[in-house]
């Protein structure tokens, strides 16, 4: 029981009369990766938006470490450790991969509003930022701008900034669409590092990086959960075959 | 270690230079206004170019500075730095609580926001009696700065305004080259991305938005003690209008963009002044060639010639 990190009961939410997230009681244990699928429309991103407080719900609660954070707002969600990254990547695209990274490091230093000092003193964070974008494979991109950077380094970026907050839940929006296999397999070889002491929650479409990297996995249809479990149990239930096979991109 | 680039320091020297040397030129008058509208648009651009944020109102802060310390140095006697000071004062104050209003809302909604209420400030100072209503604050005087020095002469004040126009810009520098101004350019840049990574996103808008209108103060400040007079003309909206138009002809989001802006479309006003409406015609026809041929700005489109940030 007490290694449940994230929980919801009754999470919904409706856009006017349309039900995106159906009476959803999601529970993430802590130290898995746990992916989130369905079909395009299904409310994974509704989910996301719920689950970091960028949406409000329309009913239900949202418990995290055992705190109820269904009032609170988007930043104090972060501040708690749950962290999360967006479908459309989200850099900073006139900003160098350090300035983006560094921003997160600087966090830390609580609410940065001296506007009379110099940026000078933020190079305390250059090192950690540097050995970030090192493990991310990004060190010959230093100072590029975000913007310049390819698609699959623009994620890379995304996922370096991220963890620079050391965030003890991630929640990770499609980190492989649109990306070619080298770079697939690069988020996922990161993913494998980086999940050490942490909790992913992510939503992937591509099943086999499922298969590979998730422990549990939820099956989402019209905002409902329609199956839950390991990927052996999940994919053998014929209400997801068929959820599936009635939706052309999976 | 300044935060200027190399460029930009010798962009900083030769506009020092030009403040020198240009009174012995032109009218220290003509000069003086350039600066303090030099100094409104520099505080403009810091909301627009550096945080993303569209200010219709800004004339309210301007304007009020403007009236606060022409009265204040009229009626109280005090000292013009201090005048100026209060300028400053009262643009923040008025700043904290538009802004605290205005902030919640995102892009063109902020911008009606802000503009409706200007209106607001502009009829409060239409009807109020300290302002003169239609004949504004007239015959004020210019003071001593610090109780000591007249400022009676147009070219001791000139190195007064120059003094306090440099000081603004070099602030609104740091302001941008600052750990805070960081968080601000990442909320420009993408403000979903800001606040998931924790940041209260509004209490940095309201600070960077208080302290624009505190420079917006000043400059209304420095130019009612420069001119004698404090007016309706100074809150109203298209003096909001103009320094948009500033901005946007000089370049928007670089650091000498706003004052260059300044520098052309005060000159305009006051060479063109003969032809009377043509005024007016011909900023809005610069205003659209400018939008649509040189969407950076004069300056904005020499840097991008030379390959530099200016
Ligand atoms: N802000 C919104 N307003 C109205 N409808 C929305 C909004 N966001 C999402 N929806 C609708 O909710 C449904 C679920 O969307 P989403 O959560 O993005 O799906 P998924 O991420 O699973 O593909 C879709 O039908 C979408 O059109
Ligand atoms: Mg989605």
């Amino acid at each position: 029981m007490s290694d449940i990190i994230l929980a919801t009961s009754g999470l919904t939410r409706e856009f006017g009369g349309f039900v995106a997230v159906n009476d959803v009681a999601l529970r993430v244990e802590r130290g898995t990766i746990h992916a989130l699928i369905g079909p395009n429309g299904a409310g994974k991103t509704t989910c996301f938006n719920l689950l970091t407080k960028f949406l409000p719900p329309t009913r239900g609660r949202i418990e995290f470490k055992g705190r109820d954070i269904t009032r609170l707002s988007p930043a104090e969600v972060a501040r708690l450790g749950l962290v999360r990254s967006f479908q459309i990547s989200a850099v900073f695209p006139h900003l160098s991969a350090i300035e983006n990274v560094r921003l997160a490091l600087q966090r830390s230093r609580g609410a940065s509003f001296d506007f009379w000092r110099s940026e000078t003193v933020l190079s305390v964070y250059d090192e950690r930022a540097r050995s970030l974008l090192d493990d991310v494979g990004l060190s010959d991109y230093v100072d590029t701008q975000a913007g310049l950077l390819s698609y699959g380094r623009k994620r890379a970026l995304e996922i370096a900034t991220t963890l620079a907050l050391e965030p003890e839940m991630m929640l990770l929006d499609e980190p492989t669409a649109g990306m070619a296999h080298e770079d697939v397999d690069r988020v996922v070889n990161l993913i494998r590092r980086i999940r050490e002491g942490r909790t992913i929650l992510m939503v992937e479409h591509n099943l086999s990086v499922v298969e590979g990297l998730c422990d549990t996995i939820t099956v989402l249809t019209r905002g409902r959960i329609l199956a839950e479990g390991d990927y052996a149990t999940v994919s053998k239930n014929p209400e997801v075959i068929s959820a599936y096979l009635g939706s052309a991109d999976a | 270690m300044t935060g200027f680039s190399r460029v930009q320091m010798i962009g900083v020297a030769l506009m020092v230079a030009l403040i020198v040397l240009a009174p012995s030129v032109l009218y220290p008058v003509f000069l003086m206004k350039v600066l303090c509208f030099a100094l409104f648009a520099c505080a403009f651009n810091l909301l627009i170019g550096y945080v993303g944020l569209l200010s219709f109102g800004h004339a309210a802060f301007f304007g009020m500075g403007s009236y606060v310390s022409a009265w204040t140095i009229k009626h109280w006697g005090i000292t013009a730095e201090v005048a100026i000071l209060l300028g400053g004062a009262t643009g923040a104050a008025l700043g904290l609580v538009l802004g605290w209003l205005a902030i919640r809302r995102q892009g063109l909604y902020f911008a009606m926001i802000t503009l409706a209420l200007a209106q607001m400030v502009y009829f409060f100072c239409l009807q109020a009696p300290f302002t003169g209503g239609e004949d504004g604050i007239q015959q004020v005087p210019r003071g001593k700065l610090f109780g000591i020095v007249p400022l009676e002469s147009d070219m001791t004040i000139y190195w007064l305004v120059a003094f306090v126009f440099l000081a603004g810009f070099l602030l609104i520098h740091r302001i941008v080259h600052s750990p805070f101004g960081q968080v601000l350019k990442a909320i420009r840049e993408n403000e979903p991305r800001a606040t998931s990574l924790g940041y209260r996103t509004n209490d940095y808008k309201l600070i960077a938005f208080v302290l624009s209108s505190m420079l917006a103060g000043i400059a209304g400040g420095t130019k009612a003690l420069v001119f004698g007079i404090a007016t309706l003309t100074d809150v109203h909206y298209s003096m909001s209008g103009e320094v948009v138009l500033m901005t946007l002809l000089g370049g928007l989001g670089t650091i000498f963009g706003p004052v260059m802006g300044a520098l052309v479309v005060t000159a305009m006003e006051n060479y063109l002044a003969q032809f009377g409406a043509w005024v007016t015609v011909t900023q809005g026809v610069i205003f659209m060639v400018c939008v649509l041929a040189f969407r950076r700005g004069i300056i904005g489109e020499i840097g991008a010639k030379l390959k530099v940030t200016l």
